[in-house]
């Protein structure tokens, strides 16, 4: 393996963890690894779910105490008893979700806690307000500090989360998954951000699941797997198979399946299909055995589309023929009746039930076959669960396990467990594999083409273009409510679908 | 990747532990050990507690109030409430007490008590399911608006004259010393117990309180089972207001004033989740028999009303955080 054992040796590091352990209850989440920071360099920690990386985000901004180790500033060990030390040390972290208030004016939202103050505690606005105009700019943002928080797009809400994290004094910025909810266009403008914050000297922990931003932007990395650490070294020493192999412990030959599609009858076809604000003339057919791709930027009206079709919003005109009979979808139970099931995108708050337990989870929608004159029969949950659990490998302590305890790659096999239960003739996938680790993502996407391959039709709406070109048959391509485009075949390239989707 | 081979997917167990062992280290359990406490301290405070009909007489203390409270351990399991449950005792016992100036005989006024109670549970259902208003808003409101019209109609006057065959609803006895309320109680601690726990309602009931987005996304009717539900508490409603009016004899507009905290004050003692999710039906009804137990034991020992609220609070407040305590002193 390469690279192994060189440590980057430019500096002491400005931060430092040296042989750090943290265990939970049947659990150690982190033994004894190391990982240094450095001014002016971006180091990627990098791993599967469940390698320990949001423990050390979490040791680094003070939420957990190391049961063992040491942390280091300029080396000297200390400790974070609570969040307000790690900060008063200089470390700030944007988060994949930083909860913001949308009451609240930016420039609250970015000083909520720590405002400048006058005399007897007052908050001095003027301050306030000069001093979140200057850190907009400094990021380039170009937003009114007095616009209250709900009026802001996703994106600018997203540098609204930035500012905040950089409006402490800060030496070490820890960014988790900063681009997972951010389009093209906005993860280049954050790429942006990064070269400044690095020229200000800033120490740089960037966690990512996307290896193109690792090598786009990182210096250094360091790899865990399952709590330990692997490995560190120069990003310029080493390449995206060697970096997945120190990942995963094992070769990650084939990212994603080979598959012929057998491709059958026409199983869906929607004409004409709108809603009164979010889409207009959408017309595409959908055949047995297919997978078709849906790109876009976010906010293209791609999902919208989809919840339409399951019937958790009215189009305004439109209509949708399933197995060439025309049905009328008003609700997710009429849409799981007509065979067309959606696993959404927002996983913890359409997709599952989190609080209640596996085997639960997989047969809410199926209750109707495993009950009896609407009477409960737990032996047959069990076995639906099992046997659709066990397809998808997934991995657990037992059926009777709450699913919010499990890693998001495994939540996502339970709720895709779940709608194959109910037997359906068409599955929508929402960003199937967004925010899961590679192991887990490859064992989706295989088990999408085993789907197609029984003669399913799937849908896939897809914002990673490897992944939508890896896996679909067919590329529609929406932009601004609308589709931009509708590939196939060779002209389905990374730029083809940027251009469309971006409208140049 | 193995998962394409079927056969290889590990094998994972269904449960860990068995669903008796979870109910030893339950929350109920807890209560029941409570409600024994208490039953033995009462049995030597006073020598009058352990005699048979005065301990038959301590059940009216809560049969009523317990009808309406499984009915709304429900609704609060799926994340709704209804304050409004005694205000609609006090509008359809003022239907009934009008039914019988106009020579309405008992099975028109069962029908015009329950029926009240059914109108008033829809009339909250449509407000919430249908113009997704908070039900905590929508039942404060219509508590007023049901109350008021009974002040509206009686005023300072009382309905009364009910037909003695009435009175078997809240003073007949079924068996010995075992009251007809009892039974109904019993009867519908029973339903409800089976509707909770063994039904894909019951099933719907517990995801919809622990996540409406995802129970909508997994083709769940959200909105009728809320509906149903609160249909089923203002059922319930009607049902203790034909009990209490007819155990009572008489109606005035003040009846079951301040029940509708008392009941949710019992359905959390029974270990329902007040944010939803979360509860038992046993839980309720141990509850209930805890609640009926210190309010008959203070009796006895002639505390005053006052008294008795104060400590029904401490216990609520008493049972609800001692967990609470433990939990974090583990951590």
């Amino acid at each position: 393996m390469p690279a192994l054992a060189t440590t980057p040796a430019d500096a002491t590091p400005v931060l430092a963890l040296d042989r750090v352990t943290k265990t939970f209850p049947g659990v150690t989440a982190l033994d004894e690894v190391k990982l240094g920071l450095y001014p002016g360099e971006v180091t990627a920690l990098v791993g599967e779910n469940g390698a320990g990386k949001s423990t050390v985000v979490k040791i680094l901004t003070g939420i957990y105490q190391p049961d063992g180790g040491e942390i280091r500033i300029d080396g000297e060990a200390t400790r974070f008893p609570t969040p307000r030390d790690a900060t008063a040390a200089g470390i700030t972290a944007i988060h994949q979700e930083t909860v913001l208030f949308d009451e609240l004016s930016v420039a609250e939202n970015i000083f909520l806690g720590h405002a400048p103050r006058r005399t007897f505690g007052l908050i001095d606005w003027t301050v306030m307000e000069t001093r979140a105009r200057e850190i907009l700019e400094s990021i380039g943002a170009k937003l009114d500090p007095r616009t209250k928080l709900r009026e802001l797009g996703i994106a600018s809400k997203h540098l609204v989360a930035i500012a905040r994290a950089l409006s402490v004094d800060a030496r070490v910025v820890i960014m988790d998954e900063p681009t997972a909810a951010l389009s093209h266009t906005e993860i280049h403008e954050l790429y942006e951000l990064v070269e400044k914050l690095k020229a200000q000297g800033k120490a740089i922990l960037f966690i990512s699941h996307k290896f193109d931003e690792i090598f786009r932007i990182a210096d250094h990395y360091t790899v865990f797997r399952d709590g330990q650490f692997v490995g560190e070294g120069h990003v310029s020493e080493i390449d995206e198979a060697a970096l997945v192999t120190m990942m995963v412990g094992r070769d990650v030959s084939a990212v994603f399946p080979d598959r012929e599609a057998r491709i059958g009858e026409e199983v869906l076809r929607v004409t004409d299909y709108a809603h009164p604000t979010e889409f207009a003339d959408i017309n595409f057919d959908l055949h047995q055995g297919e997978i078709l791709g849906f790109y876009g930027l976010v906010g293209a009206g791609r999902s919208e589309v989809m919840q339409a079709l399951f019937g958790i919003t009215k189009p305004s005109a439109g209509q949708i023929h399933i197995d060439g009979q025309p049905v009328t979808l008003n609700s997710p139970a009429d849409a799981i009746a007509a065979g067309l099931v959606y696993v959404p995108e927002d996983r913890g708050k359409q997709g599952a039930i989190t609080a209640l337990p596996i085997f639960q989870n997989v047969t809410l929608p199926s209750l109707g076959r495993t009950s009896r004159g609407g009477f409960l029969r737990m032996a047959r949950e069990f076995d639906l669960a099992r046997e659709y659990t066990r397809r998808l490998d997934l991995r657990a302590a037992s059926l009777d396990t709450e699913l919010g305890t499990l890693s998001g790659g495994n939540q996502q096999k339970v709720v895709i467990a779940k709608w194959l239960a109910t037997q359906p003739k068409i599955i929508i996938l929402d960003e199937p594999t967004k925010g899961i680790d590679i192991g887990s993502k490859a064992a989706v996407h295989a088990f999408m083409a085993e789907l197609a391959a029984q003669g399913l039709a799937v849908i896939m709406v897809s914002s990673e273009i490897p992944e939508v070109l890896g896996m679909s048959d067919r590329v529609i391509v929406m932009r601004e409510g609308r589709m931009a485009a509708e590939l196939s075949g060779a002209k389905m390239t990374p730029e083809t679908l940027v251009r469309h989707a971006a409208g140049i | 990747m193995s998962l394409t081979d079927h056969a290889t997917g590990r094998a994972i167990p269904d449960r860990l532990r068995t669903p008796l062992d979870k109910r030893i280290k339950s929350w109920e359990t807890l209560l029941l050990i409570v409600a024994v406490a208490i039953f033995i301290a009462n049995s030597f405070a006073s020598p009058y507690f352990l005699n048979a009909w005065n301990l038959s007489d301590a059940t009216f203390n809560f049969t009523e109030k317990a009808m309406i409270a499984f009915a709304m351990a429900l609704l609060i399991i799926a994340g709704e409430i209804d304050l409004s449950v005694a205000a609609i005792i006090a509008l359809a016992s003022t239907a009934m007490g009008a039914a019988v100036q106009a020579g309405a005989g008992t099975p028109v006024l069962i029908a015009v008590g329950l029926g009240t109670g059914v109108l008033c549970g829809a009339f909250n259902g449509v407000l919430v399911t249908r113009l997704g208003l908070p039900s905590i808003v929508v039942t404060i409101g219509t508590m007023s608006l049901f109350r008021g019209l009974s002040y509206i109609v009686l005023g300072d006057q009382a309905y009364g004259g009910y037909p003695s065959d009435f009175s078997y609803f809240g003073r007949g006895y079924v068996f010995w010393v075992i009251s007809f309320e009892f039974v109904l109680f019993a009867l519908i601690a029973v339903i409800y117990g089976i509707v909770l726990h063994t039904t894909n309602f019951g099933r719907a009931v517990y995801a919809i309180g622990n996540n409406p987005t995802g129970a909508l996304f997994s083709g769940i009717r959200v909105a009728r089972v809320k509906f149903i539900l609160f249909l089923l508490t203002g059922l319930m409603s009607g049902l203790a207001a034909v009990c209490l009016t007819s155990r009572l004899g008489s109606t005035r507009p003040s009846i079951a004033m301040g029940w509708e905290l008392e009941i949710v004050t019992m359905v959390v003692l029974g270990g329902i989740n007040i944010l939803g999710g979360s509860g038992t039906i046993p839980g309720v009804v141990i509850a209930a028999f805890v609640m009926g137990l210190v309010t008959f034991g203070l009796g006895l020992l002639n505390v005053p009303g006052i008294v008795m609220s104060i400590v029904i609070g401490a216990l609520l407040i008493g049972v609800i955080a001692l967990p609470r305590l433990w939990a974090m002193r583990r951590r």
